[in-house]
């Protein structure tokens, strides 16, 4: 191999960060090398290459290296793509809505709800609808928790009530008023075909229309979740990927004593 | 067989022996009753199929998909307070009274000219004489069926050596899952499932036709699975060699969907004799009746079936609980046993699920896979990949199926489910597909003899492990015998989830028989299959 195989970088490249022009980083400042794979539905030759190189740099890739071209089927061939990305953001413009701040552990928590709020809060859980999955209510309500932070169950001074999987909102509502219930938490796994948003949606209304919208703190759940999506869905909060019952405990312990002006 | 383990056979004969008791005892149960799946069930293998034109909503309660005609016959009858007979009695009385054939009959019940249990009742002899023909026709039918997978595996060089790689799809449109499929088998997949469509484990009918709506998964119908089968029949010609086709008899159609594959050529079931129970909250009476005749169905189909095991430990931790997946295997054995199911169609579930956090835990998944190969050794076990500890970091997902991959080759697991680096992500795209077969092909061909090179520590950390879940397995399964069942699943013992006796879904569904029952399959079927 040439010694030359191995400088890949642009000798005129100003290796200043500068964060009005954000870029990904490889290995040195502002090159801009990112990865990216994708299928083609098309036969794999040096056609089929080519057309990957335009997507490639119709992706905003400059000089883009096609690692890997991979047959999958007669008409399908798997392409592997390095590059350097031609587009900047400017980081210092942007504003996330985020949950919460300092999250507070599960002693925290319990400490903060004996102190505010005086009684135990209640948390009703449910994968609503069709979707079948317990898996991401049971990460935040099961005694046991997920990945080292405990359930909700677990708490001294939580209430909880997981009623597990398929569970019609309208019986979802009438659960939440038979115990009383502070916060309403609907975990949804299954995306496909955006279920989860026409689920989530019908929720909200239907409390509306039982004129409870306001009488509970309502958040929801899931891989493919966001806080700005669960506020747009008209949710006090969206739990997404990466977030543990620590964090569903801190918001909704916050924002319920808010409520109560406690 | 010699035991890397060192296991204490003694205990694995005294935990069958539990488990034998327990099924006997629940067997008591199932015999007294029959449930309006059974019955529907009765009805498609006397050869009624279609739809009529009524009300029939699915998943999303918007759109109807007409009654399927099965449905229409025994929801009638359940009206009329007379399923506790059968419905094979009021169709077979109704054919000696009229002359014509139960399809016939149920379009009459459908279009509301013909009330079944207003006939003239015949002597039960003529009753029996009259569906004899129809029976042992639709029993050939399922017989032809399953002598032509075994000779197209016969003409094609016998039996696949080393596990079977299962693959998914699940995009909702059945001519879609046929690309998918096709390029699957391709790159080596030996076992397709398809997924259902999210809901329908809890429809109390089966959907009837060729489908392209589903959410998470595609509808089981008996036209999507001759789809399928015919699309991998194709696909298996040209590749030489079969291809399976894997669907779900679970939920509330478990014997319904079990006559549906019988007869479409489908070659694997997940079929769970308390999964519906435990994850879907069906009624318990419900679930423990279907399983079995639904279990006799696929005996003599010559399906294999998958239980469900793996599924306790997405809710219970797979270190502390893993006596649970071994006792419930035990379990799912001897049911299985009843209902005449072979032990080469039982393929026991387990799955790879331990933290990766934990020191040692691939030690532990090694020992609890080849403890499961050592107690079942001519079960066709199903091992599950890692799916609670995948993270959306695909680089470390592709590493943890890796290692899945590894513990399938050192202990021979048989129905190995490919493990996909995007799960948690998304639904397989056909690029994770390839990856996650070519993973799996380099970690076979590659360690392909491992297994019996290597031998475990004496008293090392493995067979103590072993030992151990052994142990409390059995524990677990004399309470088991001393409660029963039913207060078993009351008690949360499995999975940590509390079912009531009376609770759940399909309870209403569930009758009891009157003398005169009869159900003119099951007898035949449990002789076992077209193979014996």
């Amino acid at each position: 191999m040439s010694s030359g195989l191995y400088q890949i970088r642009d000798k005129s490249l100003d290796t200043t960060l500068d964060l009005t022009r954000l870029k990904p980083y490889g290995d040195t400042m502002n090159d801009g090398k990112v990865q990216t794979s994708f299928t083609l539905p098309v036969k794999d030759d040096d056609r089929g290459a080519a057309a990957a190189v335009l997507v490639a740099q119709k992706m905003g890739l400059s000089e883009p290296n096609v690692a890997l071209r991979q047959k999958l089927d007669e008409n399908f061939t798997f392409y592997v793509v390095y590059g350097s990305l031609t587009h900047t953001v400017n980081y210092n413009e942007i504003v996330v809505q985020t949950v919460t701040d300092e999250v507070m552990d599960m002693h925290e928590t319990d400490e903060f709800l004996k102190e505010r709020l005086g009684r135990k809060m209640v948390v009703i859980g449910a994968s609503t609808g069709t979707d079948a999955h317990t898996v991401g209510i049971d990460a935040i309500m099961n005694r046991k928790g997920f990945a080292g932070h405990y359930g909700l169950e677990r708490y001294e001074m939580v209430e909880a009530y997981n009623l597990g999987s398929q569970v019609p909102n309208e019986e979802f509502l009438r659960k939440a008023a038979e115990v009383n219930a502070d916060v309403l938490l609907v975990s949804q796994t299954v995306t496909q075909k955006d279920v989860h948003i026409q689920n989530l949606t019908e929720l909200i209304e239907l409390a509306e229309a039982e004129g409870v919208r306001e009488k509970y703190i309502f958040c929801c759940g899931g891989a493919r979740v966001t806080h700005a999506l669960a506020k747009e869905l008209g949710y006090d909060a969206g739990f997404g990927a990466g977030t543990y019952a620590d964090d569903v405990a801190t918001f909704t312990s916050k924002e319920l004593v808010r409520r109560l002006n406690k | 067989m010699e035991s890397k383990l060192n296991l204490d056979f003694k205990l694995v004969e005294q935990a069958r022996a539990h488990a034998a008791q327990v099924a006997d005892e629940t067997q008591r149960f199932i015999d007294g009753y029959t449930t309006v799946a059974v019955e529907r069930t009765i009805c498609r293998l006397l050869g009624i199929d279609g739809v009529s034109g009524g009300e029939a909503l699915d998943i999303t309660g918007e759109n109807s998909l007409g009654v399927p005609l099965p449905s229409v016959v025994v929801d009638h009858l359940m009206e009329k307070g007379a399923l506790s007979q059968g419905a094979a009695f009021w169709l077979g009385n109704a054919m000696v009274e009229t002359g014509k054939g139960p399809q016939a009959l149920a379009e009459e019940v459908g279009a509301g000219t013909l009330d079944l249990t207003s006939l003239p009742v015949h002597a039960e002899a003529d009753i029996h004489a009259a569906l004899a023909p129809i029976v042992e026709e639709s029993l050939k039918k399922i017989r032809t069926r399953r002598q032509r997978r075994e000779d197209f595996i016969a003409s094609h060089g016998g039996e696949k050596n080393g596990p079977w790689v299962y693959l998914i799809v699940a995009t909702g449109n059945i001519y879609e899952d046929i690309t998918q499929a096709t390029a699957a088998a391709r790159q080596g997949a030996d076992v397709i499932a398809v997924i259902r469509t999210t809901g329908q484990s809890l429809l109390d009918y089966v959907p009837y036709g060729a489908t392209t709506e589903g959410f998470g998964g595609t509808y089981a119908t008996q036209e999507n699975f001759r789809l399928m089968r015919e699309a991998m029949d194709k696909v298996g010609e040209e590749l030489g060699r079969y291809i399976r086709v894997c669907n779900y008899c679970s939920g509330l159609c478990m014997p319904e969907i079990a006559a549906m594959g019988a007869f479409e050529g489908l070659d694997v079931m997940l079929n769970d004799a308390l999964y519906g129970i435990l994850f879907r909250d069906i009624n318990m009476q419900r679930t423990l009746v279907d399983q079995s005749f639904s279990r006799a169905i696929n005996a003599y189909a010559g399906v294999v079936i998958n239980t469900g095991e793996d599924n306790y430990l997405t809710t219970a931790d797979a270190v502390e609980e893993a006596h649970t997946v071994l006792a419930s295997q035990f379990l799912n054995e001897a049911f299985a046993l009843k209902a005449g199911l072979p032990e080469e169609q039982m393929g026991l579930g387990h799955a790879f699920e331990i933290d990766p956090d934990v020191e040692n835990g691939f030690l532990y998944e090694l020992a609890q896979a080849e403890m499961a190969r050592e107690i079942f050794p001519n079960a066709p076990l199903k091992y599950m990949p890692p799916t609670k500890f995948m993270t959306g970091n695909v680089f470390r997902g592709h590493v943890q199926d890796a290692l899945f991959n590894m513990v399938t080759i050192l202990t021979g697991q048989k129905i190995h489910l490919l493990g996909m680096m995007t799960e948690a992500i998304h639904t397989p795209f056909l690029s994770d597909r390839f990856l996650a077969i070519q993973n799996a092909q380099y970690i076979f061909r590659t360690m392909q003899d491992l297994g019996s090179e290597i031998v475990f520590k004496d008293g090392g950390i493995m067979q103590t492990r072993a030992n151990e879940v052994l142990k409390k397995a059995t524990d677990l399964l004399g309470q088991i015998e001393q409660l029963g069942i039913f207060e078993t699943l009351e008690r949360g013992i499995f999975a940590d989830i509390k079912r009531p006796r009376d609770g759940g879904k399909g309870l209403d569904g569930v009758v009891s028989k009157t003398p005169g029952y009869f159900n003119p399959f099951l007898e035949p079927m449990m002789k076992g299959g077209a193979a014996k």
